[in-house]
């Protein structure tokens, strides 16, 4: 296999590029409330732009592409070029489900977000707080399965 | 048909047209057609500064006002801010929880002299506003017909809308809200109020308050594109100038001025609760620019590496090995 036909997963930079994608995230995500303010944190040096609404909706937003982007990218290869060798973990399925709902909510309320797009109240309601949750399900998931060492794919031949 | 309401139509002609009216005519103003948003036009030359828009404003929406309950729950660190206007309903030279409109004045020069203009101040109801759509819980919402109202049942008074408000419309009370109930020492801290341009007189065929009761017409409310062009008439005619129409990427409330914007807002007493006539950018616009590529990223990751899987089959029939 030469290099440059080399899996996103296989790539040295991959699993920096998602954990610097999905710290950043989480971060301008909770950004979203007003809560760095008042619980000091906008006040360490450096970090003084999490109290900014319009940075860190801004760069959710561009970090939610990238997110996006390499999630597609994933799964596309998975489909064309490797299910037949390995296959996704439970574990793997459930984080895949939980970061499909944080994607299909999260575009909800950026199409909400344009100009000209109401969705009824009571739904904006639920998505927003099911972003929420599916955001907090994701961090215990990540967490547990980073302590049960549990994998996203194995091999088909195990 | 004839959908522009100003007081002095809607009363002209006696109770029963004015009953009439109510009964065919503001509905369709109050935007009975789906989809279209309501504007109200202001023209400052015709503002006295009576208060009697402020007035009536505070009678009409007394029922909506916070009703504080005290002592406030000691709130977690110190620095948070306890909003407190319960003891200063009677203030009426800014906006407050208890006063969504006031009267702003301003001393002009026009022509060699010196002008006295006075104008309503109140929520511009933003055609795409920052408040509801940034609120992290929903609390704010806008309604078909343009209106954007805080629902101060779910409110958490996080102050976020006033943030990302051009103008800093909403002004928050502690000590009332759904947060006294969840975590009130920690997260919270009251409920954000601001004009709701009564939208439930409107949602009832009637029109607002503050224009019901204003003696020289200075409002007038009707569909945002009907307004427009009665707005763009009235500068013309009067060489007047025109605000809100564009800030921030436009906005449910359009002001008419026989002075540039610019000359107003040197003039009036700005600060907290006394909102600016700057010039806005549609703060929405720089995300949304970006929402388009959200949109667009799972199609462009799927496009890319399935272009990458063709090139790799193809170089691989070429040379014939295998992975």
């Amino acid at each position: 296999m030469n290099k440059n036909s080399a899996l996103i997963i296989h790539k040295p930079y991959f699993k920096y590029l998602y954990g610097v994608t999905v710290f950043f995230l989480i971060l301008t995500g909770f950004g979203q409330m007003p809560i760095f303010k008042r619980y000091y944190i906008a006040d360490i040096p450096g970090l003084g732009w999490l109290a900014e609404f319009f940075i860190t909706h801004y760069m959710h937003y561009l970090f939610a592409v990238i997110f996006i982007f390499i999630t597609a990218y994933f799964l596309t290869e998975y489909i064309l070029r490797i299910q037949k060798a390995v296959k996704i973990t439970i574990s793997g399925y459930l984080r895949i489900a939980i970061i499909t709902g944080l994607i299909a909510t999260g575009t909800l309320l950026v199409i909400r977000n344009f100009s000209g797009y109401r969705f009824p109240p009571g739904f904006i309601i639920i998505m927003d707080l099911s972003h929420f949750g599916l955001v907090m399900a994701f961090l215990f998931s990540g967490f547990i399965c980073f302590v049960l060492k549990k994998k996203w794919l194995k091999n088909r031949l195990k | 048909m004839q959908t522009k309401i100003s007081r002095r139509s809607f009363l002209k002609g006696g109770a029963l047209a004015a009953c009439s009216l109510a009964a065919s005519n503001v509905p369709a103003a109050a935007g009975a057609e789906k989809g279209k948003q309501l504007a109200t036009l202001i023209d400052i030359s015709k503002c006295i500064g009576c208060e009697a828009c402020v007035e009536a404003c505070a009678e009409e929406n007394a029922e909506k006002f916070p009703d504080p309950k005290k002592p406030f729950p000691k709130m977690y660190p110190k620095r948070v801010p306890v909003a407190d206007w319960s003891d200063k309903q009677d203030v009426t030279d800014r906006l407050t929880p208890y006063n969504w409109l006031f009267i702003q004045y301003a001393t002009v020069e026009k022509n060699g002299k010196q002008l006295e203009l006075s104008m309503p101040r109140r929520c511009m109801h933003c055609i795409n506003p920052p408040c509801v759509k940034l609120c992290p819980w929903g609390a704010a919402r806008q309604l078909e017909n343009g209106i954007s109202k805080i629902d101060s049942s779910i409110c958490l008074g996080g102050s976020k809308c006033k943030a990302v408000c051009p103008w800093k419309i909403p002004e928050r009370q502690t000590g009332v809200g759904i947060y006294l109930d969840l975590l009130p020492s920690l997260a919270g801290n009251g409920v954000m109020y601001k004009c709701d341009r009564c939208y439930n007189r409107i949602a009832d065929g009637e029109i607002p308050a503050c224009i019901e009761a204003c003696p020289e017409d200075v409002q007038t409310i009707g569909p945002r594109d009907e307004i427009i062009k009665q707005a763009h008439t009235l500068a013309k005619e009067t060489n007047g100038y025109i605000y809100g129409e564009n800030e921030n990427g436009g906005t449910n409330t359009i002001y008419v001025s026989p002075v540039p914007f610019e000359d107003l807002n040197k003039s009036i007493e700005k600060g907290k609760g006394k909102p600016h006539f700057n010039k806005v950018k549609d703060v929405m616009s720089d995300a949304n620019n970006l929402g388009m590529a959200v949109l667009i990223a799972p199609f462009a990751g799927a496009a890319a590496a399935a272009g990458k899987f063709y090139k790799f089959s193809n170089s691989k029939q070429g040379d014939g090995s295998d992975e």
